[in-house]
């Protein structure tokens, strides 16, 4: 097995979150993007971890780090597209202009 | 290429790929934000295989009680509770598509070049010998102790900044009547 259609594959991943995240209007699905990108993430370290294959196994440790901190994003980035929907009746982002200037 | 093809694993690698690449792509043009969200399921599932196949056990069962047992529900009732349309709706992208979609085939294609030119021969070596969970024990309660201490203080935070964010406010009124 060899190294290289697994980081296409993981390129391929984080491309398609990043063309969401530019592309969806409704927050839910710009956060939906985010978790794609964050996997394309965990699939290079898991990758590079299985290449170097180190003593402490530190591809899937950092793997895991991400997993958690993609959690408590995705409870706290819920919970504000909560608050503004029931503010401002709207969950798209481009409607939110609360912190214009 | 025909070497590449003699390997099991390589048939499995290529039957999960498709169909994660498939899933995600569904993900970000999909009309139907439930349909995104249970999408989104089958790229997390294809991902999990893809971390057995690179004897990575425990991870992948992390992603799938972590992201497809608890984050996937968060995000259906994140749908339900704004009140999405349910079912198709053509205005769920913005009208610069077609920028975004040449600046992520732009970063694709550089992400791509990068990774042929820098590994192109490399060989994964013992592939198929779990990582054993001892192993990963010990590393995260040894030598990353102190970022596990902290990643665990950032998930309590948010959790409890969640609340507080998403909370109802009592009106004057109500708040009035409670003392």
């Amino acid at each position: 097995m060899t190294l290289v259609p697994i980081l296409i594959l993981a390129a391929l991943l984080f491309s398609l979150g990043v063309y969401g995240l530019l592309a969806r209007r409704n927050a839910v699905l710009v956060l939906l993007a985010i978790e794609l990108m964050l996997n394309a993430v965990n699939i290079n370290l898991i990758a590079f971890e299985a290449m170097i294959r180190d003593s402490l196994a530190t591809g899937q440790v950092f793997a895991i780090f991400i997993i958690t901190v993609a959690a408590a994003e995705v409870g706290i980035g819920l919970a504000i597209v909560l608050l503004i929907f029931r503010n401002r009746a709207t969950a798209n982002v481009d409607e939110f202009n609360l912190m214009k200037w | 290429m025909s070497d590449w093809l003699l390997h099991p694993e390589n048939w499995v690698f290529l039957v999960v790929g498709v169909a994660v690449a498939f899933s995600a792509l569904r993900v970000v043009t999909s009309r139907n934000v439930v349909h995104a969200a249970l999408y989104l399921v089958a790229t997390l599932a294809g991902t999990a295989v893809l971390f057995l196949l690179l004897s990575a056990e425990f991870v992948a069962w992390v992603l799938v009680l972590v992201y497809i047992g608890a984050v996937i529900v968060l995000f259906l009732f994140g749908i339900m509770i704004t009140r999405a349309p349910i079912g198709y709706d053509a205005t769920l992208d913005n009208d610069r598509r077609g920028i975004a979609a040449v600046v992520s085939g732009a970063l694709f294609l550089l992400m791509s070049w990068v990774s042929i030119d820098f590994f192109g021969s490399t060989a994964l070596e013992d592939i198929g010998v779990p990582t054993s969970t001892e192993l990963l024990g010990e590393s995260i309660l040894g030598r990353f102790v102190l970022p596990f201490e902290i990643v665990s203080f950032v998930l309590l935070a948010a959790l409890i900044g969640g609340i507080t964010v998403a909370r109802k406010d009592a009106t004057p009124l109500e708040a009035e009547e409670r003392v």
